[in-house]
């Protein structure tokens, strides 16, 4: 397959009317930002001293973590299992991991009273706080992914480097710069790829931790001391779906024929480890006894209900059916409800579960909230767009005149 | 080859799973480590002498400079027609129950911070702006904090309160135990005003002596519990009362302390590195083997 499969810019027009849709709502999604920069975050949310956390962390934050799971997945069986087959995957993946991580990052400083100080447990450590944790791995975990982005932006630029007006004097020793990282780069990328799937176990599964000291206060379906190792392995069964969802919607969005073979062989992998999350769940829930929360119909019980069955069970049965997975429209309609199912158990966890002692009524998200996490949603696919126009991260066929010294490469 | 790949990620989610699930496992601390029982200060709130006069949460605004109404509005007793819960401009605030059956009186119930031996908020928060002082006393620092809000998720008494209407500079406001007060030997200002004797502040353990000594005196007035003294692993603030606290709008809590399992898990999942350094050597080693089966099999 890789032998007529390469990395390269998509040369399509950037402006579509799905687009501009997109554009509209990342414009009321940034308005509503604007609103809570300059009249502060009780302005514009539902939040108050009993729900002090709503969608912005239940799902910008811990769901945009989860989702972004598809870059450590598949460098982990890229790179670390070294199957060379899903090399056309890793950078697609790569760059919304990235994009992801830089949303959340985005997401948290939107949630934070004091936004400006959000640089504080750089110096200000507490190594007691879950959220310490997950904070100070994501900072680095987000840095590592440029890092592994950079070979792409060098790849992009060697011999074209072509710098407006005076700065064209810098043309060469900046295209000089850019050829010597990427041979360092080459050289030491197995570190970072190492640390970037070790960063990311440590804080998706911390990610859990976070809502394990609320006790008593968050529903007894969800609290449990197993709840990192729960995070740990939906966000691993999580990885391969999201690639294979994002894979079909782009190949679609750009009319590229989808790497059919490439997400079959995913779809083989994500069975086994839905199993194992449903295994670990299931056992949780027996071996704490709370299921009997399931035997009265409410709000609570039907979520959880819906969690485990629509994102777990039918979804696992699917990819464990031969037909089902050799269909686009099978795979896709099975990707897409693993991803329901995280997004249902984020949400579930940070939001649903939560249940304080004094609320007089249920946290519902404000037009603001919605606003704002549809509009980050809308502005990192624009982005993603944008991205892979101008950078070479979607295998396409190649054209035979168009081989470089760096088309033979895989990262 | 599905089936190889299948083998692999086998081998990679049961490493991963040994790393988090040993870890669970670990002993939970039921001892606080911040609680200096010759140093704990505290205060014993003997609610079945309270008259809901609510001076306390005047002279709780007077000594925080926060805006107040003047003393004479405290004497309106309508606000008892609602429960009110402490927050950003009270931190201190009064609720009124029916009373016993053949009691005539209403039980009136002062809240503010119970300053945990054990806090959640220091535990939990991310920059240290909570901090736990040999007195018992928690207080914050503005200087620190990030507006996470965190610490009001961890607390179990829903105490840390946040100035959502603030653009710039939003605080978490709760209790502070007076600490600049009892600092140079003053008393903390609503037990100072109160003109009942409803409040008691003394050294915890002493206080616990005292609940104790007036339960076994009245046991028909007292309900024979000392809300705080075991209560996720003990507060310095203590209650007793002729009802079940949990009753008097307090949470029903356990014993455990409220940080206890997320710090183990947290501890566990990174005692001394070992832990990550760890997955990063096994990845490293199944990454070297993969590229060197790969590699020999094309010199083959």
């Amino acid at each position: 397959m890789e032998e007529h499969l390469k990395p390269m810019p998509i040369k399509q027009k950037f402006l579509t009317p799905g687009v501009w849709a997109l554009i509209i709502i990342a414009a009321f999604g940034m308005t509503a930002l604007l609103l809570r920069y300059i009249l502060g975050i009780g302005a514009i949310t539902n939040l108050s001293n009993q729900y002090p956390w709503g969608i912005w962390i239940g799902l910008d934050v811990a769901l945009g973590v989860a989702l972004a799971a598809g870059g450590f997945t598949t460098a982990a069986l890229g790179h670390i299992l070294h199957k060379d087959k899903y090399h056309a995957i890793v950078r697609p993946a790569l760059l919304t991991a990235a994009l992801g991580y830089t949303f959340v990052a985005v997401s948290v400083m939107t949630d934070l009273g004091r936004w400006y100080y959000i640089w504080h447990p750089l110096i200000m450590w507490n190594g007691n706080s879950a959220l310490f944790e997950v904070g100070i791995c994501v900072m680095i975990y987000l840095t590592v992914l440029y890092i592994e982005f950079l070979p792409i932006v060098a790849e992009r630029f060697i011999g074209k480097v072509n710098l407006p007006g005076f700065l064209s004097a810098f043309n060469n020793s900046v295209d000089r710069f850019l050829r010597f990282l990427d041979r360092v780069l080459d050289k030491t990328m197995f570190i970072f790829i190492i640390a970037g799937v070790v960063l990311s176990c440590l804080h998706q599964s911390s990610l859990g931790t976070l809502m394990i000291i609320s006790g008593q206060k968050m529903h007894p379906l969800w609290q449990t001391p197993v709840l990192p190792l729960l995070f740990l392995l939906s966000a691993i069964s999580v990885g391969f779906p999201m690639v294979i969802f994002e894979s079909i919607i782009s190949s679609r969005s750009f009319k590229l024929k989808p790497e059919t073979d490439i997400l079959r062989g995913l779809a083989d992998i994500i069975g086994p480890l839905l199993a194992i999350y449903l295994a670990f769940k299931i056992g949780d829930m027996v071996i704490r006894k709370s299921f009997v929360y399931l035997m009265e119909v409410n709000t609570v019980s039907i979520l959880y209900t819906i969690e485990l069955v629509v994102g777990i069970i039918i979804p696992l049965r699917m990819f464990f059916s031969r037909t089902l997975t050799k269909s686009i429209p099978g795979l896709f309609i099975a990707s897409s409800l693993v991803i329901l199912g995280v997004l249902l158990n984020r949400l579930n966890n940070f939001v649903v579960a939560y249940t304080p002692p004094y609320a007089t009524s249920a946290y519902v998200p404000s037009v603001g909230e919605i606003l704002v996490t549809l509009g980050f949603v809308a502005l990192e696919v624009l982005i993603y767009r944008a991205a892979v126009m101008f950078f070479p991260v979607i295998s396409q066929p190649k054209p035979a005149a168009s081989v470089s010294k760096y088309s033979a490469k895989g990262v | 080859m599905p089936k190889q790949s299948r083998r692999d990620f086998f081998k990679i989610s049961a490493a991963l799973t040994a790393v988090t699930a040993g870890v669970t496992s670990t002993k939970i601390k039921a001892e606080s480590k911040d609680y200096i029982p010759d140093k704990a200060m505290g205060v014993l709130i003997d609610t079945t002498v309270c008259i809901g006069c609510r001076k306390c949460e005047w002279a709780c605004k007077v000594a925080h400079d926060m805006p107040t109404a003047p003393l004479e509005s405290y004497d309106n007793r309508t606000v008892f027609n609602e429960m009110r819960r402490p927050d950003h401009t009270a931190l201190t605030v009064i609720n009124e129950f029916p009373g016993k059956e053949l009691d005539r009186f209403p039980i009136d119930v002062k809240y503010q911070c119970m300053h945990c031996n054990t806090p959640a908020c220091v535990s939990a928060c991310i920059v240290k702006a909570f901090h736990k002082h040999p007195n018992g006393t928690v207080t914050w620092d503005g200087s620190k904090c990030i507006g996470c809000r965190y610490c009001m998720v961890a607390c179990p008494f829903q105490i840390p309160a946040f100035e959502f209407d603030k653009a710039i500079e939003p605080d978490i406001k709760k209790c502070d135990f007076c600490f600049e007060r009892t600092k140079i030997g003053m008393l903390p200002a609503c037990v100072e005003i109160c003109p009942n004797e409803v409040l008691t502040y003394g050294k915890r353990e002493d206080l616990i002596n005292i609940a104790h000594n007036r339960i076994e005196i009245d046991p028909d007035k007292y309900e024979n519990h000392v809300y705080g003294e075991f209560e996720v692993g003990g507060t310095s603030w203590l209650y007793l009362a002729g009802k079940k606290m949990p009753e008097l709008g307090m949470p029903d809590l356990p014993r455990a302390t409220a940080p206890g399992v997320s710090e183990s898990i947290q501890h566990g999942l990174f005692a001394y590195f070992v832990p990550p350094l760890a997955l990063y050597a096994v990845l490293g080693g199944v990454m070297w083997i993969n590229k060197n089966r790969k590699n020999s099999e094309t010199e083959e």
